[in-house]
């Protein structure tokens, strides 16, 4: 018998199944029937106003809208009548009244869908003599462009805005043919710079300050990328031309992040074109840093080292969460083989090992992949401001609220923007002693709070003084709704960590339901830099070193400094100085070598610095803070500099390590797969950037013997560490803001 | 003021030329609030029934029937239901919204709280066109009187039955006449229409279930429920029950609103109530039912009586009962420029086919009537407003549309006579400039 959730209808003669509930645009498109459209786009609200997509539908007098009509049973569509030809045409037609033929100098020219949709539906030659309106250009912001004429009032901008980035600054004027998409400000935007708007705009009316008038599309190589902002792992398509790099966008809607991107992935690239990008090696000679060969600086690293090594000194080795996977795995067996070092660490901003430790005994079953939170019934999100930080997950959770009504549970101790969609939101004073409380132990009142928020309030309500009394109760409250929750993703960032990441885990196993966990950490690789054992006292997979055998870890090692106890100390594309600033005295004993794209605080103090390709430049794999594994591939180049994988192989070979040959990222994933447990992932699945989970679920992780506290950079809309400062636009957005105020 | 004709038959009109009927003392002097209390004492179905007997199809255009329309909103319902008032008469050719506003405010107060009761809400609202803005005041004043002597708010004269009752000022927009439009505009949006279904009975005002009725509609229930629906019916021919107002506007001596039974012949509301053509000109088109409805031949208009089936036989529509009698000495070129002046001013803009549409055919129509007209232009309007008719998002697109496409079809020889470089044959006499006053 039929399954009554599936519903029989026919289109153009051919017999579809559909599910119940679908749009009979979405039928057709399932079934390769292409109904055009502008205004409809899936998944924001439906507006029926490019009149693109009109079929006839039997029984129905007038012609419908494909894109407003679900499904019946036994319904029967003809989207390739003389009638619903002429309609589109006609649709076309209209449009066109009004829109400059301006194609060849347009942005949009070759990716435009309404020149597409001309070629295709359109009539051969414009039967609108009177003249076209014209209205001059408008910058909006650094980032957005407006060309008014150009504009087909689809509206997706207005609703990309503010449905998907809750940020409504975009909005409809004037009405009949004045009707106009106008900003925030008047004049200007003042919103999160985030460009999608400009991204799902089908024409060229909005344009990106970034890439306007730069190329042509078809003049582009188009890159699959991952970004190297935050540690979501979004799919950025790079446009690329001469080797450089032009733009990043992501219209095909591949990777796990459909077309999302946040200004940091879109725009934030540029600092790959810095005129300060490091372009040959540089070592210190008469106490300057100085241009020298690729051939003497090697020498000299691997010169120094062996010295070092037959004194006896302490080396320590500082890693990257931006470097790749087979780079980081690389790294740890330099530092462990090579260099033949326990002191190795990286910068940590979510504590992995304390989540997989508890989770020792569980499988796939408890991780939560960051798609899993468009579809989650309930999350409770613990710390962190995913908006600015993490801008897919605040884009997936704000999509769970709007298509699948979420339940988001906040605990924050501060006011974060996701508030206007929580369903609980508790503000306090100690998330440590508020975990505690949740998991059963000690009283609500060891975390006070500062609010707890209805879902009706939208609008980041003050807490009226009369209200504090019955927040005690807000808290209990919060916990006995989570713990009649069925099915609930945990959220936290780093600003959680060791025994607050096992209550909240405890907590969490103590629901009766399906739990899963996501641990927020930053940059892109922050993930795979744990995973790959960047640690003093893990190896790859999070596998205890040997008893005794644990090294010191990065602040032990930049304690170590101004007692010289380091001889030599091998920073690679991390700025520690930044955050723990180092006097020049202190260094004198130690021999400094920093591998980065710039000069930066910890670069500027070194005896020798080793140029280094960006992530956009080179080959490899990420995994994303979910344990989602993407190919990184080679956008642009930087003619002098030299990936991570690259300068660690010449290094090894320097220092007389024949069986590491040349560097090749291919060989050392097959190496990974094959030593790093959790990470047996099926090759095809990875390559095609299906973004298989990685595992890395290897029995208990011991404690470390110091705890290292975790330092989240704790970015906001427009910083990324030290990386986001290089980008001009960036910082023309801050700087832009500034002027304004 | 109103002073009745002979021919007229008074039932919505019928305190017109009541002097104190705006207020409540002269309200309930004739017969004020009995139809209420006669109702309160009735089931809601028995009510909606009534309604049902009178055949009262909506006055405000579409002439939907009011019973059913009512018998759509579900009993139970989560959400509050409405009732709303649609008082923002913007058709051209229309005005007889104002006079029952103006003269008697009470009586839609009162078909509003017997809508009320009938489906179970409790809250509504009159929306009044930005226009009006004297009839605002006259409105507010009415319902503070109500209010002081408990016909409004809660347990309404110790009935048990609560109704809260506000009106609301447009702010000068046509299509916020549109039934969902106007709920967007009430709701503190841009006056754009929603998508249908759902339909407002179902989810209208703020996503609740909601029953938004003309003026002239509201006005008429009270009558209904006092007299009853069959005494209504009986005024008009089968299901065009009742009598309603027509507005008669245009080249006839008197213009002026008048109350007749529906079938009532258009050559005597012409002849007998409009005092014939003005000047004794020969009739040349009539527009029946406000300026979206196609314009009818002389000729076809002269033998027609003005109900909902006899008019929608000929080719066109009651509408929302304006009259428009034009004469041999307009230009129907410039009569089209017109109204599509008025298309283009009050399209909303949200979907392409009207948007650009109303401003094509405004521009051609503009240069076509300046001399600039070329052959081709011709079936070039024709076919730009049948690429509008029945694709745009409401029915502003048709209501630009219809009238167009009808100029086109019977004045098509006016075109050719307009072609390039030809002067507007009627010069200086001609008179369409007397339709709509925007």
């Amino acid at each position: 018998m039929a399954d009554p959730a599936l519903v029989h209808l026919t289109v153009n003669g051919q017999p579809l199944q559909v599910p119940a509930g679908t749009l009979l645009i979405e039928a057709c498109k399932q079934h390769g029937i292409e109904v055009p459209s502008f205004c409809y786009y899936p998944n924001l609200s439906l507006q029926a106003a490019c009149r693109m997509c009109l079929v006839e539908i039997e029984k129905m007098p007038k012609l419908q809208t494909a894109c407003t009509v679900v499904v019946s049973e036994g319904m029967v569509v003809n989207s390739d009548s003389e009638t619903v030809h002429r309609a589109r045409k006609s649709a076309i037609e209209f449009i066109l009244t009004n829109h400059p033929l301006d194609c060849p100098v347009c942005d949009a020219g070759g990716e435009c869908e309404l020149q597409d949709m001309t070629f295709k539906y359109g009539a051969e030659q414009g039967r609108f003599v009177e003249p076209k309106r014209h209205r001059e250009e408008q910058q909006w912001s650094p980032v957005v462009y407006f060309d008014r004429p150009r504009c087909i009032l689809c509206y997706r901008c207005v609703r990309a805005c503010g449905e998907g980035m809750d940020v409504w600054a975009l909005g409809v004027a004037n009405r009949g043919i004045n009707a106009t998409i106008i900003p925030s400000h008047q004049d200007h935007l003042e919103c999160e710079e985030c460009g999608n708007c400009i991204d799902i705009c089908p024409v060229g009316a909005l344009t990106s300050g970034a890439y306007r008038y730069q190329t042509r599309p078809w003049e582009m190589q188009h890159v699959g990328a991952i970004c190297t902002f935050c540690g979501d792992g979004c799919k950025t398509t790079l446009g690329v031309r001469n080797g450089e790099i032009l733009r990043g966008d992501n219209r095909d809607k591949s990777g796990i992040n459909g077309d999302f991107l946040c200004i940091k992935g879109r725009y934030g690239l540029d600092f790959t074109r810095h005129p300060e990008r490091l372009k040959q090696p540089l070592a210190r000679r008469d106490g300057e840093l100085q241009p020298v060969s690729w051939g003497y600086a090697l020498e000299t690293a691997a010169k120094r080292w062996r010295e070092i090594q037959k004194a006896q000194g302490a080396i320590g080795v500082i890693g990257s969460t931006r470097i790749l996977n087979e780079e980081a795995y690389t790294l740890q067996k330099f530092a462990r083989q090579v260099l033949g070092t326990p002191h190795l660490d990286h910068h940590r901003t979510a504590d992995f090992p304390a989540l997989f430790d508890a989770l020792a005994g569980r499988g796939a079953e408890s991780l939560a992949r960051l798609d899993d939170l468009k579809t989650a019934p309930a999350v409770l999100l613990v710390g962190g401001d995913p908006t600015p930080q993490h801008p897919l997950t605040a884009w997936n959770l704000r999509w769970g609220y709007r298509q699948h009504k979420t339940r988001l549970y906040v605990l924050n101790s501060g006011d974060i923007k996701l508030r206007r969609q929580a369903y609980r939101y508790a503000q306090v004073a100690s998330l440590a002693a508020a975990v505690r409380y949740l998991n059963g132990e000690g009283e609500a009142q060891s975390a006070p709070l500062t609010g707890v928020a209805e879902p009706s309030e939208k609008r980041w309500p003050q807490t009226p003084a009369a209200e504090v009394a019955r927040l005690d109760e807000g808290l209990q409250d919060f916990r006995a709704r989570l713990r009649q929750e069925q099915d609930v993703i945990i959220v936290f960032s780093g600003d959680i960590a060791g025994d607050s990441v096992r209550d909240l885990v405890a907590f969490g196993n103590s629901l009766s339901g399906q739990t899963r966990y996501l641990a927020l950490a930053d940059n892109a690789n922050a993930r795979g830099a744990a995973d790959m054992g960047l640690y003093p006292d893990l190896l790859p997979g999070y596998v205890p070193v040997a008893a005794g055998q644990a090294g010191l870890n990065l602040e032990q090692m930049l304690a170590a400094l101004p007692r010289q106890g380091l001889a030599s100390l091998y920073v690679v594309g991390a700025n520690p100085f930044r955050s723990h600033p180092v006097a020049a005295g202190d260094l004198k004993q130690t021999f400094l070598v920093v591998q980065d794209l710039f000069l930066t605080e910890t670069a500027r103090q070194a005896d020798l610095v080793f140029p280094a390709l960006c992530a956009y430049e080179k080959a490899g794999t990420v995994t994303n803070t979910g344990g989602q594994v993407q190919p990184q591939r080679r956008g642009g180049g930087c003619e002098g500099a030299k990936s991570d994988l690259e300068i660690l192989h010449r290094l090894a070979a320097a220092m007389g390590e024949a069986a590491w040959g040349a560097a090749d990222p291919d060989r050392t994933l097959q190496e990974i797969r094959a030593q790093v447990k959790g990470y047996d992932l099926p090759l095809a699945k990875l390559l095609a950037g299906e973004a298989p989970l990685a595992l890395p679920l290897n029995g208990r992780v011991p404690r470390a013997a110091a705890d290292l506290p975790l330092r989240p950079h704790h970015d906001t809309l427009f910083t990324a560490g030290t990386l986001g400062r290089y980008s001009a636009t960036l910082n023309s957005v801050m700087e832009g803001r500034a002027d304004k105020r | 003021m109103t002073t009745p004709h002979p021919l007229e038959t008074r039932v919505v009109s019928r305190r017109f030329d009541q002097p104190d009927a705006h207020t409540l003392a002269g309200y309930l002097a004739s017969d004020g609030f009995r139809a209420l209390e006669k109702a309160l004492a009735m089931a809601p179905d028995k009510v909606i029934e009534e309604v049902k007997a009178s055949g009262l199809r909506g006055r405000g255009g579409a002439g939907f029937p009011t019973g059913l329309k009512w018998s759509f909103v579900p009993k139970q319902s989560p959400r509050e239901k409405y009732v709303l008032c649609n008082a923002d008469e913007s058709e051209p050719g229309t005005c007889k919204d104002r006079l029952i506003l103006e003269y008697d405010p009470f009586a839609i107060i009162e078909g509003m709280l017997i809508c009320g009761h009938a489906i179970g809400a409790h809250r509504g609202y009159i929306y009044i066109r930005g226009e009006y803005r004297y009839l605002l005041d006259r409105m507010e004043q009415a319902l503070a009187e109500a209010r002081a002597a408990g016909y409004v708010g809660k347990n309404i004269r110790g009935s048990g039955f609560d109704f809260e009752l506000h009106a609301h000022t447009g702010a000068g927009a046509y299509e916020c006449g549109e039934e969902s439009a106007l709920m967007e505009s009430l709701e503190g949006k841009r006056g754009i229409p929603r998508l249908k279904p759902p339909f407002p009975a179902v989810s209208g005002f703020m996503g609740g279930p909601t029953v938004i009725n003309n003026v002239e509609t509201l006005a008429s229930i009270p009558p209904i429920l006092l007299n009853g629906g069959a005494w209504f019916a009986a005024f008009g021919p089968p299901k065009n029950g009742g009598t309603r107002l027509f507005c008669l506007s245009g080249h006839v001596e008197r213009q002026g609103v008048w109350e007749l039974p529906l079938g009532f012949p258009l050559r005597k509301l012409i002849e007998d109530l409009g005092g014939g053509m003005r000047n004794g000109a020969k009739l040349k088109a009539v527009v029946p039912g406000g300026s979206s409805t196609p314009l009818l031949p002389g000729n076809v208009a002269w033998d027609l009586n003005l109900d909902f089936d006899s008019v929608a036989k000929v080719g066109s529509f009651l509408g929302s009962g304006g009259v428009v009698v034009v004469d041999e000495n307009t230009c129907m070129v410039r009569f089209a420029l017109r109204i599509m002046q008025f298309y283009r001013h009050e399209s909303c803009g949200w979907c392409v086919p009207c948007r650009e549409g109303t401003q094509w055919l405004q521009t051609s129509l503009t240069r076509f009537h300046n001399g600039g007209g070329r052959a081709a232009d011709v079936d070039l309007m024709k076919e730009v407003s049948e690429n509008i008719l029945g694709r745009t998002f409401c029915a502003l697109g048709d209501a630009a549309a219809m009238p167009t496409l009808s100029i086109l079809q019977h004045w098509r020889q006016e075109f050719l006579d307009h072609l390039a470089g030809k002067p507007c044959p009627f010069g200086a006499r001609t008179t369409a400039g007397a339709v709509g006053a925007h």
